[in-house]
């Protein structure tokens, strides 16, 4: 069930499980909302296929697919509908 | 305890929250730009009409957390707090983005935690209006203790509310008291951990050590840690580690979690509809759509350095002519009025005629930032800017650097990390910038006949084009090669902010403006002064004088006066090193002359030739000289190799005293700027010689 930010399809609603990596980003990450329990999304990705544009807690941060492959979450609903 | 003289202000806040608006607002014009002791990380500081009150503001960089990685990034808790020498203030303001309240409260937390007297500006308040969720102010007040004012720097609302604020926060400070919910064992590790830098107070020790316990460890870099605070740190994460705990995720939910329960706003969440910024990032990210707006930005903004800028420039130009005229008509002739025409007034010619670019690059990097759009330049080519070591927003300064290296080094000022702006300084100046086309004119020109071929297309076109492929090339090379050796990246990985588009607004963009032209001339200005002037005084002096009875034109004095001066001598003494490339020392002259400005080579050329300084690169006359040259042997000095050879160093070669008065500048160290030329130097000399012996073997002379 668990899968990557990476790997996450585009508007998938999904909820942060673990954050892995380097201790300097991954604080940076807690402190920004990428926390456990936290719900995040993928709204697009840049040309070449990275970077991804994430959305967190209300907030769109540009994050590198090495990097979003470092959190780990579950998705939480199917792929919400285009607007 | 106070302070002598006006009572200190910070101004603090996440990235893009209007914080420097609102410091402009406050303050108006006139700031003072200094520096972070042992940091290149700017300190803005300005005065603050308050009533009958002088206020001393502070603007601290924009930071999410006072956590800090790096020396540029602990700024924060030092200037806020009063460490390391930097002056405490006595009250500060938080600028605070209402529209993302609840990310931006956690530095609030932080502050709160440490009971600092502060302020709470809600700013962008009527964007969060038009999302119909704004705060409420006195729920935020009630939940830290702390005066809090709903404000637009935009709209001008609330600025007097903040005022009559922080008057009262001043002469009655207030006293937060924030505990977020931490583990007992967590709390057993604050008392046990001696507080980094001196504390005033039991919460702010208390805060100083969740802040060790946040961001010291064995990979910092983090500069004045004392080796006690280290020591103990190191023996606190390895019992953490062996009990389990994960200690940046206790504090950082602790945090949250104390947020969470006061209820200020539920974050909004990811689900919700999708905002205006969403939607038109649908447009602006579009690969194909996205593609075309990003293009169309960009050779505007490229458009507007390389040929809009140029009337600007001729104008300063005739007008400097017209003066140095001026001059030499009242004063007599001689050395003084040379000095004064020839090297003063040209010399400040040559510092002011960079203003044009300078300004019109700030106003839009300004308005790029402002709007958000920046941030989307960064994801957009982030891709391919990593792919050699360089941060997406060095894209700008790079382009840039096809007009002109000068505002394109300044334009490094948007990159935050010093390793960034560094890395960027480095290899803009390898870009093929305006000034070198007028050498690769007239050199093609000269070398290749109106109807040469290369490889079957017409010669001409195809020697430019390939010059500035070749120089985008090597600026590319170089930038890998740096960025994994002298520059190795730092190992923390970027995260950049989509920050929501907004309307800039035009008197902050126009201040940045002006302090940026401002800095470079009174401070890389001076620099490049002196030296056109010293350069001029290697070309003038010794004075030639005709021996008796020999009648010379004004053309050919000028000539004999050239290639007899110091510079002419230089030329000489470095033909050794220069003749290898298939350079003799007229070309020698003109590459010391090229200093002042790389164009200034067809000038020199012209002199060289006996043509007179008028001469430029369109000048069928000096080329015909230049072709008729020959060397000892009677061959041409002007063959399509040497040519060749001379752009490749012309693309190489850092020739240009302000690009490095700049790097000086901008870097803060000579060190830099003394790297920055030996490297393109020695890269020039390379390149140049490996042209001489492969054109050679494929039979070119």
């Amino acid at each position: 069930m668990a899968t990557t930010l990476a790997t996450l399809p585009f508007g998938a609603l999904a909820v942060v499980v673990n954050v892995a990596g380097e201790r300097g980003f991954r604080r940076r990450l807690f402190e920004l909302g990428f926390m456990p329990g936290n719900s995040v999304r993928v709204l697009a990705a840049a040309p070449m296929g990275d970077p991804l544009d994430v959305e967190v807690a209300g907030c769109r941060f540009s994050l590198r697919r090495a990097e979003a492959d470092s959190i780990t979450v579950t998705p939480a609903s199917a792929p919400a509908a285009a607007h | 305890m106070a302070n002598p003289g006006p009572p200190r202000i910070a101004i603090a806040g996440n990235p893009n929250t209007g914080k420097t608006s609102l410091f402009n607002r406050l303050t108006g014009a006139g700031a003072r730009v200094g520096n972070y002791a042992g940091v290149t990380v700017e300190r803005e500081e300005a005065t603050w009409r308050l009533g009958g009150l002088k206020v001393n503001v502070v603007d601290i960089p924009g930071t999410y957390s006072l956590a800090a990685r790096s020396g540029e990034e602990q700024v924060a808790v030092r200037a806020l707090f009063g460490l390391d020498g930097e002056p405490r203030p006595e009250l500060v303001v938080l600028v605070v983005d209402s529209t993302q309240l609840v990310r931006n409260l956690y530095l609030a937390v932080q502050l709160a935690e440490a009971g600092l007297p502060f302020v709470i500006a809600l700013n962008l308040i009527d964007a969060a209006r038009k999302l119909g969720a704004a705060p409420d102010p006195a729920a935020v007040s009630r939940a830290f203790g702390v005066p809090v004012v709903a404000t637009s720097a935009q709209t001008g609302e609330g600025i007097a509310e903040l005022g009559a604020a922080v008057l009262a926060a001043l002469a009655n400070p207030p006293r937060p008291a924030v505990h977020p919910p931490y583990p007992a064992a967590l709390e057993a590790d604050i008392e046990a951990l001696v507080p980094y830098g001196a504390a005033a107070s039991p919460a702010e020790a208390r805060a100083l050590a969740l802040w060790t316990l946040l961001s010291v460890d064995e990979h910092d870099e983090l500069i004045d840690i004392p080796a006690a605070v280290r020591a103990e740190m190191a023996r606190r994460r390895a019992e953490a580690a062996s009990a389990g705990r994960d200690l940046d995720l206790e504090i950082v939910s602790a945090r949250y979690a104390w947020l969470a329960s006061h209820n200020l706003r539920p974050p909004v969440g990811a689900g919700a509809r999708p905002d205006l910024s969403q939607r038109v990032d649908r447009f602006l990210l579009h690969p194909l759509y996205g593609g075309v707006t990003f293009l169309v930005v960009m050779g505007v903004l490229f458009q507007t350095l390389f040929a809009w800028s140029d009337p600007l420039v001729g104008l300063i130009e005739s007008a400097l002519a017209a003066a140095g005229e001026a001059v030499a008509t009242v004063l007599p002739a001689g050395v003084f009025t040379d000095l004064l025409v020839d090297g003063v007034i040209a010399g400040v010619g040559s510092v002011v005629v960079f203003l044009p670019q300078i300004l019109l690059l700030f106003l839009l990097l300004g308005f790029l930032e402002d709007s958000g759009y920046m941030a989307r330049v960064a994801f957009l080519v982030d891709r391919m800017m990593r792919s050699v070591g360089l941060h997406g927003r060095a894209f700008v300064p790079m382009l840039s650097g096809y007009a002109c290296a000068v505002p394109a080094i300044m334009a490094t000022r948007t990159l935050e990390r010093r390793r960034d702006r560094l890395l960027t300084m480095m290899v803009v100046p390898l870009m093929s910038c305006s000034a070198r086309l007028p050498v690769y004119t007239l050199v093609i020109a000269t070398v290749l006949g109106n109807h040469s071929t290369i490889l079957g297309l017409p010669g001409r076109p195809v020697a430019m084009v390939g010059m500035y492929v070749f120089s985008t090339l090597m600026a590319f090379l170089a930038a890998g090669v740096l960025g994994r050796t002298l520059l190795k990246g730092p190992k923390v990985p970027l995260l950049l902010e989509l920050p929501p588009y907004r309307m800039p607004r035009i008197p902050t963009v126009l201040r940045q403006m002006w302090m940026r032209a401002r800095s470079f001339l009174t401070e890389a200005g001076t620099t490049i002064l002196v030296v056109t002037v010293l350069l001029w005084g290697l070309l003038y002096f010794p004075r030639y004088e005709p021996p008796s009875g020999v009648v010379l034109d004004e053309a050919a004095v000028a000539s004999e006066q050239l290639s007899q001066s110091y510079g002419g001598m230089l030329g000489r003494v470095i033909e050794p090193a220069i003749a290898p490339l298939g350079f003799d020392w007229k070309i020698g002259v003109g590459l010391v002359g090229a200093f002042a400005a790389r164009e200034v080579f067809v000038s020199t050329m012209g002199l060289m030739y006996g043509i007179g300084a008028d001469a430029d690169e369109t000048s069928v006359g000096l080329r015909e000289h230049m072709q008729a040259a020959r060397n000892p042997d009677g061959s041409p000095v002007w063959t399509p190799l040497t040519g060749a050879t001379l752009m490749v160093f012309f693309a190489l070669s850092a020739q240009c005293l302000s690009t490095l008065a700049v790097v000086r500048r901008e870097s803060r160290s000579w060190a830099w700027a003394t790297f920055l030329f030996a490297y393109m130097t020695v890269l020039a000399w390379s390149a140049s010689a490996v042209v001489v012996v492969v054109g050679r073997a494929i039979g070119l002379q």
